[in-house]
C-alpha cells in the first residue's frame, strides 16, 4: 500500500476535517472575513476532535499506530537526531543482518553507538529489512559492536522496533535462542551507559535481545509484550482475528508498562502520533537522550552495572507466604 | 542414538505424560511394556530408547543423592497482575494446576547433593501450565542462582518449558532478563552452571537461562528451539526438515554440547562437576 494516502480507520474524521480546512484556506486565499472565522472555528473543532480521539485510544489502536506505515523508523531518527552517522556492518561470522542498523553517531557532539531494528517503507525495502525481524547474526552483529563501543567508552543508544525475532528454519539452525540469550547476558556486562527507546513494536525475545539497558523508555504509542497480539490470539483463542482482544488482555501499552514498573518513562508523541510530525518526535527523543546520558554519566561503572542488574532483578509480581 | 536420526520423536503434545496401569505402549516403537519394568529403566523404552516424559520429582531421584534435597521458596505464589482472561481466568488456571500437581508453580528449587557435592538445584515441571515461566518461576530461578553465588556451589537447572507465561505478559518476558542478568554475575565467578534440557525446552526459557550453561546437555529426542513449529511453517510456507528442533538437530548445529541418555545422566553430571568445580 502506498503510505502517502494511508490512514487508520480512527484517523479518518481527522484527515477529512483537515482536508476541508485546507480546501477552505485555498479558496479564501483572496481574503474574506467570514470564511476566515469559519476556518478558525473548524481548526478549533479539529483540535477538539484530535484530543477526543487520542485521549482515549484503546490498546489495539495504539498497536495500529505503532505499526503505522508512515511512522518514523530507526533510520529516520538517526538522520534527525545525530550527526556524522557512520554505519558498521556484519557479525564477522556469517552475514550482515539488514534488519538491524548499527553505527556510530554524534549526539550534540557526544560520540555514541546507535543500534536499532529497521523496517522498510516499500515492498522492496520491507523485504530487504526482513520487516525488522532479526536473525541470529543480527543479534551477534549488535553484540559485537556494543562490545566495541564499551571498550572505547562510547554510550549506547538503542531503538527497538520489531514484530519479533525471525521464526525460520535457518534462524533455528544458526541458534536464534542462543543468540538472544547471549545478548541478554552480555548486555549486563557492558561498561557504558545504555539507553533504550521503544519507538514502535517491541515483540518478545526479538526485542529483549537488544533490550537490556540503564533506562528503558517507550514512545506513547509503542507497545512492548511477551508475544504479539496476533501470536497470543492464535494460541489462546485459536483465532488470529482476536488480536484486538489479545492486545487488551496483554496490557502491552506504555501506560500499562509504566504501571507494572517495567519501564522508566513514557515519551509523549506529537498530536496524532509520531507519524504526523517526524521532526517533533525526533526532538522529543533527542532531548530525553541528552538528559538520560548526562544523568548516567555521573555514575561510576560499578554503580551503573549494579543498578542495571537491580533494575531487572526487581521485576515480577508475586505473593510470598 | 542413531535411531532418532531416522525417526524423529513425535511432538510432545501427542505423548502421554506418565503412563499408568500395568502395561503401557511405547509412544515411539509401539512395544508393549510392563510399567514396573519401565519404571526400573527410568522410563526409557528398552527396545528403542524412547525417553518418556517424567515428573520433576523422578528427575530429582535420578540426579540427586538420596534424601539430600531441601526445597526453598515453596511459598512463592503467582498473582494475576494483568487480570488476564482468555477461555479461562488466569487464577482459575493456576488453581487447577495446583490441584493437579500438588505444587505451587512450575519449578522446584533448593539445595541438594550429587555424589556428596552440594549443588543449587532447580527443576521445571511441564505438567504445571506447560512449565511456563511467569514471575514465580523467574523469581525461583533467580534465587537459585543467588544461592549458588552465596554458597559458592555449582548450579544445575533442569529445564522443561514451553516458554514465557503469556498470562503474565511483559512480566514473564522480563524474567528472561532477570535470570540472565544474575547468570552474568555467575559467569564472572568460577562456579559452574550445568543446564540440562528435557523435552520440551523452547521459546523464552530456551532464549535465556537454558542456553547459558557452561555446559548444556539434553536428553535424546527432546524438542528444543526458539520459535514454534507451526509459526515457522506458516512463515516459510514449507514443510520442516526431518529431525528439526530435536536434541540431535541442536547438537549437529553446534548449540548443544552433549546428548545424554537418561541412564547416564547422573554419572555425566557428576563427572562434569568434578571437572569444573574448584
Ligand atoms: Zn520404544
Amino acid at each position: 500500500m502506498a503510505a502517502g494516502g494511508f490512514y487508520l480507520e480512527f484517523e479518518k474524521p481527522i484527515i477529512e476535517l483537515e482536508k476541508k480546512i485546507r480546501e477552505m484556506k485555498e479558496f479564501s486565499s483572496g481574503g474574506g472575513v467570514e470564511l476566515n472565522s469559519e476556518i478558525i472555528s473548524l481548526e478549533r473543532k479539529l483540535e477538539k476532535l484530535q484530543s477526543e480521539i487520542f485521549s482515549k485510544l484503546s490498546r489495539w489502536q495504539r498497536v495500529q499506530l505503532a505499526r503505522h506505515p508512515k511512522r518514523p523508523y530507526t533510520l529516520d531518527y538517526i538522520q534527525l537526531i545525530f550527526s556524522d552517522f557512520l554505519e558498521i556492518h556484519g557479525d564477522r561470522g556469517y552475514a550482515d543482518d539488514k534488519a538491524v542498523i548499527c553505527g556510530f553517531g554524534k549526539l550534540e557532539g557526544e560520540k555514541v553507538l546507535i543500534v536499532g531494528q529497521q523496517k522498510g517503507r516499500d515492498t522492496k525495502q520491507k523485504l530487504e529489512r526482513n520487516f525488522g525481524m532479526m536473525h541470529p547474526e543480527g543479534y551477534r552483529k549488535a553484540l559485537r559492536l556494543m562490545r566495541t563501543a564499551a571498550r572505547f567508552g562510547r554510550p549506547i543508544v538503542i531503538f527497538i522496533d520489531t514484530p519479533g525475532a525471525f521464526p525460520g528454519v535457518e534462524a533455528e539452525e544458526r541458534g536464534q535462542a542462543e543468540a538472544i540469550a547471549r545478548n541478554i547476558l552480555e548486555m549486563f556486562k557492558l561498561q557504558v551507559p545504555i539507553v533504550i527507546i521503544i519507538i514502535g513494536e517491541g515483540a518478545s525475545g526479538g526485542a529483549l535481545g537488544i533490550g537490556i539497558g540503564d533506562k528503558v523508555m517507550m514512545l506513547e504509542n509503542s507497545w512492548y509484550s511477551v508475544i504479539s497480539p496476533e501470536g497470543c490470539a492464535a494460541i489462546l483463542w485459536r483465532d488470529n482475528a482476536k488480536a484486538p482482544d489479545a492486545a487488551e488482555a496483554l496490557k502491552l501499552s506504555a501506560p500499562d508498562l509504566m504501571q507494572l514498573k517495567v519501564i522508566d518513562k513514557i515519551l509523549p508523541e506529537p498530536t496524532g502520533g509520531a507519524h504526523r510530525n517526524h521532526q517533533l518526535a525526533a526532538q522529543i527523543i533527542k532531548g530525553e537522550l541528552l538528559v538520560s546520558l548526562e544523568e548516567l554519566k555521573q555514575l561510576s561503572t560499578e554503580e551503573l552495572l549494579r543498578r542495571r542488574l537491580e533494575k531487572f532483578r526487581a521485576i515480577g509480581i508475586y505473593d510470598e507466604i | 542414538m542413531e535411531w532418532f536420526k531416522r525417526k524423529p520423536a513425535p511432538p510432545p503434545t501427542e505423548r502421554k505424560e506418565i503412563p499408568d496401569g500395568l502395561w503401557t505402549k511405547c509412544n515411539s516403537c509401539g512395544e508393549i511394556i510392563y510399567v514396573r519394568e519401565l519404571e526400573k529403566d527410568l522410563w526409557v523404552c528398552r527396545t528403542c530408547s524412547f525417553h518418556f516424559r517424567i515428573r520433576s520429582t523422578d528427575y530429582m531421584d535420578i540426579l540427586l543423592d538420596a534424601d539430600s534435597f531441601t526445597e526453598y521458596d515453596v511459598g512463592l505464589l503467582s498473582l494475576d497482575p494483568l487480570q488476564f482472561k482468555d477461555s479461562k481466568k488466569y487464577p482459575d488456571r493456576i488453581a487447577e494446576a495446583r490441584k493437579k500437581t500438588g505444587r505451587n508453580d512450575a519449578v522446584i528449587a533448593g539445595i541438594g547433593a550429587i555424589d556428596g557435592r552440594q549443588v543449587s538445584f532447580a527443576i521445571m515441571d511441564f505438567s504445571f501450565v506447560g512449565g511456563s515461566m511467569g514471575s514465580v518461576v523467574g523469581e525461583k530461578i533467580a534465587r537459585a542462582i543467588e544461592r549458588s553465588l552465596d554458597r559458592q556451589v555449582p548450579l544445575i537447572i533442569v529445564s522443561c518449558s514451553g516458554g514465557a507465561r503469556m498470562q503474565e505478559g511483559i512480566l514473564s518476558l522480563l524474567q528472561m532478563a532477570k535470570t540472565s542478568g544474575l547468570l552474568a554475575r555467575l559467569s564472572e565467578t568460577k562456579i559452574p552452571y550445568i543446564s540440562v534440557l528435557t523435552n520440551p525446552t523452547t521459546a523464552g526459557v530456551m532464549a535465556s537461562y537454558a542456553s547459558l550453561g557452561d555446559v548444556i546437555i539434553a536428553e535424546p529426542g527432546a524438542l528444543l528451539g526458539f520459535a514454534g513449529r507451526r509459526v515457522i511453517e506458516q512463515t516459510i510456507g514449507q514443510k520442516l526438515p526431518e529431525n528439526f528442533q530435536t536434541s540431535e538437530f541442536f547438537k549437529d548445529h553446534g548449540f548443544l554440547d552433549k546428548i545424554v541418555h537418561r541412564h547416564e545422566l547422573r554419572k555425566t553430571v557428576a563427572l562434569l562437576l568434578d571437572y569444573l568445580s574448584q
